[in-house]
């Protein structure tokens, strides 16, 4: 027996007992019907090939590992970013239950959302009835100052009508006429969940700044100085937007988070459950139609998005996840050149030690071969961080990433000599991405938890970097952005990079001599 | 904080019928005249809880349920391992379920073994529009193609499949004839069908007796030799190994496995279980479909038990003994006699760290009552509990075997109703899922996870019960507890629900 009292084994170590071994290989052999173990090697191995990846890229229909969710994902996203606002889904439950667990298991927070849950004879009759019983229902019980409403597939696929129902749930008094609730369409078959992020945003700043779906005037734009910033669909929102303010609070400037999660996912443990806290308040919503500009962090976050606010006469500008010196920089200036100030000289410092660690690091860096997955703005700002750090991002890979995203890679790459030899595979998965690996493998992968199949297969190491990552702990909670942010993801990968040193070099009376102490 | 120790049943039952009626105030009439029913305090003697259960959950109020896909692809068909389980409709379904339920296995995943990967169709616009059929013909295609050494696939319905009128029956069919009678199965779990999960399951039930035992070949060379002492195990999913830590009981007493359904199970094993002269059956929720049909066909009885916790295991133990000969009665005799050792050191260990500590449970399939048992050997107390996706039958078995007078049954329940019912009743441990857990946690309530073990386990048989009761502890017990409330504020209650 191996269990014990005093140390007790679990999973971790109980099942390589020898009881445990004998009466797994004595299933296998006797009642799986196994595969010929050479045949299984065989095909293992066959997997590896350039001949397997030609099959794999050939493929048409099937999808195997996407790195991307659906539309709605992004849309409860985007709505719990504001004051006092539960998202409702309308269409089938079971959607609400993944996106609460999806982002309950990433941020390690509660993730309030509601479904209208909607069944059988809803498909059938379609779900008006859920939609006037469902606004009643949450309106009531979780008293929210706002209800976002967006679909799942079920709900598109029947044709539900939200302005028409929400209007008529209105009328039949579920909530009060001039209560705010926004909605957005966001089919699952359209895009991914970086679109269903954009949809909602849109949503939310069309109902309340053109006329709240007929029920309001329109808002006069009165041009102030503030600036609107919109994050996107970011795993590191937490992070990144408390580090967001910041730099506008270091360089003066009046600003608007529109849809800022960072204290909805991160809230303390004292006692008390906070459904809501935080989040853009519904006037700085309606208000931020006066900005001077509006800045996206995530041009794919908000394809639709800022051509609204552009067409209330907004200055817009987008980037793409920046991380490191260039992209802070661009990012900086086109700030300081929209709001009108100076760039503190507290930034210069702070770009100053991240060059200085750049300049101390980079020789561990410099020519290492990198493959990188995720969405689309984050790959970007991903690869241009590794092509000045001097290493190459050979593969970049996003399955929501279009052509027009494809060839603002690859121009990218041709912007630096280090981009020389490096592709870029838009609409692929993490099983094109294996292949990738096998025929032309790369020193480290960048990607969310799930590269740790790839990784394990492969025998790339993973730098745990995007959206979701299970299997560690809080690093939702450092900024990628900015000059700080790009410190933060130096060090994370140096310390997978030393890592690999020490664990390649750790064999007494064989490798000890570059098992250094200094490095 | 134990109540047990300082109120009287008859006090509790008042405490717990107002608090009830307190949180039926916050509905709209209607809404809270449907909830009522779900909501009771169980009176001893009584066949059930006193609760409806099985019902549509009502719109808007945050119900903790997921759907038949789940049911089906999540819980009863993704744990086959060598068989490719193909997400049918839009990326999400897949994508959220992916590995997230620790369903153990050994195998070359990606080669022979599939569990931990995400197939899917990608639907898109234009596949809404024109069907998907075509494209899940191709995708079986490409399947050939990529993952030769699969021993089947199996169609994953999603909700846009039934609602845009595809056949993936006829596809199924085509195809299993293409490839030579290769096991292919349609699977009609799209997520808005039935109430919950539970639909799911007995959908999925269905397909493996239409889709599997249907297509067996009575004729067939049988691939191993059947004995007296074959049982299957049925209504596992080996979540964090629980289906081993059976299986080697089950073995230990001189019985023989021949099929795990599903944990770490294959086609083979589910081909092979109407050999079975026993089905043993824990998640009778999700399988007592086909353990029915089993009996009705091919005569095979089947017997329900519970391997939480050292008294339920033994009595289980015996309970499947008695369906054999004396071989097999001593041989269950041996197995708890082999572990009492174990189990004193383990409750030695436990108990005196958890002896009159309450919890509140709110879980799926069995474990809302299946888990009481291994609390009670630690000296705890299940003071209320509540099923996701129960029906009257599982309310039944708990009523007449497991829950006290007086406690709290809440089904389907409702956030705002949990939350309330929590922040009242102040238990030192809340067992629910992922989505429960930080709420908890945040008003400083010790949870587990009681769905996937918190990423611990195995906690079934007497291995189990050593993790379980050192998890248990470790929750309470945690520093972190004492530390939820600031020092230099005055104590106030937690206060739930920012709204209030």
């Amino acid at each position: 027996m191996t269990q014990n009292a005093e140390n007790v084994l679990d999973h971790l170590e109980l099942f390589r007992g020898p009881e445990y071994q004998q009466m797994l290989a004595n299933k296998r052999a006797l009642f799986e019907d196994p595969r010929d173990p050479a045949e299984v090697e065989r095909v293992r191995e066959w997997a590896k090939t350039p001949e397997y990846r030609e099959k794999n890229f050939a493929r048409e229909a099937l999808t195997v590992n996407p790195a991307k969710a659906c539309q709605p994902l992004g849309a409860v996203f985007a709505a719990v970013g504001f004051e006092g606002t539960i998202p409702f889904v309308h269409g089938s439950q079971g959607c609400v239950a993944y996106y609460r667990s999806h982002f309950s298991r990433h941020f390690k927070e509660p993730s309030s959302c509601v479904s209208s849950s909607m069944t059988e004879d809803a498909a059938v009759f379609g779900g008006l009835n859920n939609m006037i019983d469902g606004l009643a229902n949450t309106y009531s019980m979780y008293k929210p100052k706002m209800i976002a409403v967006s679909t799942t597939c079920m709900a598109e696929v029947i044709g539900d009508d939200l302005n028409a129902f929400i209007k008529t749930a209105k009328e039949k008094g579920s909530v009060p006429a001039d209560y705010d609730v926004p909605f957005a369409h966001t089919p699952a078959f359209v895009g991914s969940h970086v679109t269903g992020y954009d949809n909602v945003m849109k949503g939310i700043l069309e109902h309340f700044w053109d006329g709240k779906a007929g029920t309001a005037p329109k808002l006069e734009r009165q041009p102030n100085g503030k600036i609107n910033f919109i994050g996107g669909f970011d795993g590191y929102t937490v992070g990144n937007l408390r580090e967001i303010k910041r730099l506008f609070g270091l360089m003066g400037i009046d600003y608007t988070i529109l849809g800022d999660n960072s204290d909805v996912w991160d809230t303390p443990t004292d006692g008390e459950f906070r459904m809501y806290d935080g989040g853009t308040t519904l006037t700085d919503a309606a208000e931020a139609v006066h900005a001077k500009a509006t800045i996206s962090m995530q041009e794919y976050c908000t394809e639709k998005t800022l051509p609204l606010i552009a067409a209330h006469g907004q200055e817009v500008a987008a980037f793409n996840h920046p991380i490191g010196v260039a992209g802070t920089d661009k990012f900086l200036m086109t700030l300081a050149r929209i709001a009108g100030v100076e760039i503190p000289e507290a930034l210069a410092l702070e770009r100053g030690r991240l060059v200085d660690a750049i300049a101390d690091s980079s020789a561990h860096i410099h020519g290492k071969k990198f493959a990188i997955y995720g969405d689309p703005d984050l790959c970007l700002g991903l690869a241009a961080f590794l092509l000045e750090l001097g290493a190459e991002p050979t593969h970049v890979l996003a399955t929501n990433g279009n052509k027009a995203w494809a060839e603002k890679v690859q121009a990218l790459f041709d912007s630096s000599p280090f981009g020389k030899n490096c592709h870029v595979y838009p609409g692929k998965d993490l099983w094109h991405m294996r292949s990738l690996l096998f025929t032309e493998p790369v020193d480290f992968l960048i990607g969310n938890t799930y590269g740790k199949y790839l990784e394990r297969d492969t025998g790339t190491p993973l730098i745990r970097i995007g959206f979701p990552i299970f299997d560690r702990h809080h690093h939702h909670r450092y900024p990628v952005w900015g000059y700080q942010g790009g410190l933060n993801v130096l060090v994370w990968i140096l310390d997978k990079i030393f890592d690999e040193i020490d664990k390649s070099t750790n064999v007494p009376s064989k490798t000890d001599y570059s098992f250094d102490i200094i490095r | 904080m134990s109540v047990s120790e300082t109120e009287s049943v008859a006090e509790i039952k008042a405490r717990n019928k107002e608090l009830i009626n307190e949180v039926l105030q916050v509905y709209p009439e209607k809404t809270a005249k449907r909830r009522a029913k779900h909501l009771n305090v169980h009176e001893a003697g009584k066949s059930d809880c006193g609760v409806k259960s099985n019902l549509k959950s009502i719109p808007g109020v945050m119900t903790i349920r997921g759907c038949a896909y789940a049911g089906s692809k999540g819980v009863v068909w993704g744990p086959i391992k060598d068989m490719i389980h193909i997400s049918h409709g839009p990326v999400g379904c897949g994508q959220y379920s992916w590995a997230a339920r620790r369903n153990y296995y050994i195998g070359t995943t990606g080669i022979d073994t599939f569990v931990t990967m995400q197939f899917t169709s990608d639907f898109q616009e234009k596949d809404i529009v024109f069907g998907g059929d075509k494209k899940l013909a191709k995708i079986m295609d490409e399947i050939q193609v990529l993952f030769p050494l699969n021993n089947g696939i199996s169609v994953q319905s999603e909700c846009p499949i039934g609602l845009i009128g595809d056949d993936i029956e006829a596809v199924s069919k085509a195809k299993s004839k293409e490839y030579g009678g290769k096991t292919i199965v349609p699977v009609r779990c799209e997520g808005f069908r039935g109430v919950s999960q539970s639909l799911g399951h007995h959908v999925a039930n269905d397909a493996i007796r239409d889709w599997v035992f249907d297509k067996v070949d009575p004729n067939a060379v049988a691939k191993f030799q059947d004995t007296p002492y074959d049982v299957a195990i049925i209504g596992d999913y080996n979540i964090g190994g629980d289906a081993w830590s059976s299986r080697i009981l089950l073995e230990e007493m001189g019985l023989r496995v021949i099929a795990q359904w599903s944990g770490d199970g294959t086609l083979a094993e589910l081909e092979a279980t109407p050999k079975a002269k026993l089905n043993v059956l824990h998640c009778y929720r999700s399988m007592n479909y086909i353990s029915r049909h089993m009996e009705e066909k091919y005569g095979i009885p089947w017997c329900e038990y519970n391997f939480f916790g050292p008294s339920k295991i033994a009595e289980s133990l015996r309970r499947i003994a008695s369906y054999f000969d004396d071989k097999i009665k001593e041989g269950a005799e041996r197995v708890i006699a082999k572990y009492q050792a174990l189990m004193d050191a383990v409750i030695a260990k436990y108990r005196p760290r958890l002896e009159g500590k309450t919890v509140m449970l709110f879980v799926g399939g069995l474990r809302p009552r299946h888990v009481i048992g291994a609390y009670e050997d630690l000296g705890m107390e299940v003071v209320g509990t509540g099923y996701e996706f129960g029906h009257n039958d599982d309310y039944q078995r708990t009523a007449q075997h497991y829950v006290k007078d007086g406690t709290l049954i809440y089904d389907d329940v409702t956030g705002y109703e949990f939350e309330k019912f929590v922040e009242r009743i102040q238990p030192d441990l809340v067992g629910s899922g992922i989505k429960e857990k930080y709420v908890f946690q945040k008003m400083g309530v010790p949870f587990r996870q009681m769905h996937s073990w918190d990423y611990s386990g195995p906690y079934h048989g007497y291995d189990g019960f050593a993790i379980f009761a050192r998890d248990m502890d470790m929750a309470i017990n945690a520093p972190v507890w004492k530390m939820a409330h600031t020092p230099w504020k005055t104590a106030s209650k937690p206060t739930l629900l920012a709204a209030e």
